[in-house]
């Protein structure tokens, strides 16, 4: 059962990955996106990761690729990107290369140290966290608890960016300009 | 038979692993600044979930924690980007990353 959840999730999110950076069409690559999102969600919730998949949900797949999509729109980029030329000569097996190479390295790291990985559990305790929201109140008590002061900050982080963006964003009449 | 394998950790770090790489190839093959964001989002998606596999692995809830910022600097993160390629695409009409080449107005 979890192998077969595994594989399907493996699935979107591998296809999706693929899409986004295959089609031309930047709308396809957003739609993409969202399939590779999902699938990470699902992943999310057969690692007992439960409140981490609602929030990739609502936050990656609803806010996040739905900021995207306005953007395409509202800029009105979203004519197909003739992809077939090449800008800088050699570039794509240049890519293709630092690509494979960046995986194989982690995958090479990933499969000699798993057994120190094995050694150090098998995973979270079932009987702890069978009750429905265990995982919530685990996570609670440590952002409200040990990390209170990194989630100030991150609330300051969030006010910084929406004021930064407005201030960018924003059109300059030219009465003003001079002022 | 199939049923009784069970996937362990290290399948999926090998698949965070593949999508990192996807993302990363996707950065620098792409020319469209947005498709860029999206493979940027690829390749938090793929730390998010070592960091979800591994706290699962080690019994420990603050991978999960962990993620959890990184999706807040990842939602800061894109709103700050998309102002910045909003506020170019007002002054030219192109759309690649190869016309912005040079860091002036």
């Amino acid at each position: 059962m979890e192998l077969a959840v595994f594989i399907l999730a493996s699935a979107m999110i591998l296809g999706g990955a693929i899409g986004v950076i295959t089609r031309s069409n930047p709308v396809h690559a957003a739609l993409s996106l969202v399939l590779t999102l999902f699938g990470v969600a699902v992943i999310f919730v057969s690692q007992e990761a439960h409140f981490l998949a609602a929030v990739q949900v609502i936050v990656y797949a609803g806010a996040i690729v739905v900021l995207f999509l306005f953007v395409i729109m509202l800029l009105g980029v979203d004519r197909t990107e003739d992809i077939s030329i090449e800008p800088i000569t050699a570039q794509r097996p240049l890519a293709a290369i630092v690509g494979v190479g960046v995986s194989g390295i982690v995958i090479a790291a990933i499969v000699t140290s798993r057994k120190a990985l094995n050694a150090a559990g098998e995973g979270i305790d079932k009987n702890t966290v069978d009750a429905a929201d265990a995982n919530i109140r685990q996570l609670a008590r440590s952002i409200f608890g040990t990390n209170v002061f990194a989630f100030e900050v991150t609330s300051v982080l969030l006010l910084v960016a929406v004021v930064g963006t407005v201030l960018m964003a924003r059109r300059v009449k030219l009465h003003e300009v001079g002022k | 038979m199939l049923i009784a394998i069970a996937p362990t950790s290290t399948w999926y770090l090998i698949l965070a692993a593949i999508l990192f790489g996807i993302g990363t190839l996707g950065v620098m093959v792409r020319r469209n600044p947005l498709v860029m964001f999206m493979c940027i989002e690829l390749m938090l998606n793929a730390v998010n979930l070592t960091f979800v596999t591994l706290a699962t692995a080690m019994t420990n809830i603050n991978g999960q924690v962990a993620v959890f910022f990184v999706m807040v600097v990842a939602a800061a993160e894109v709103v700050v980007g998309l102002g910045i390629i909003v506020s170019i695409m007002r002054r030219r009409t192109s759309a690649t990353a190869d016309d912005l080449s040079a860091l002036k107005g």
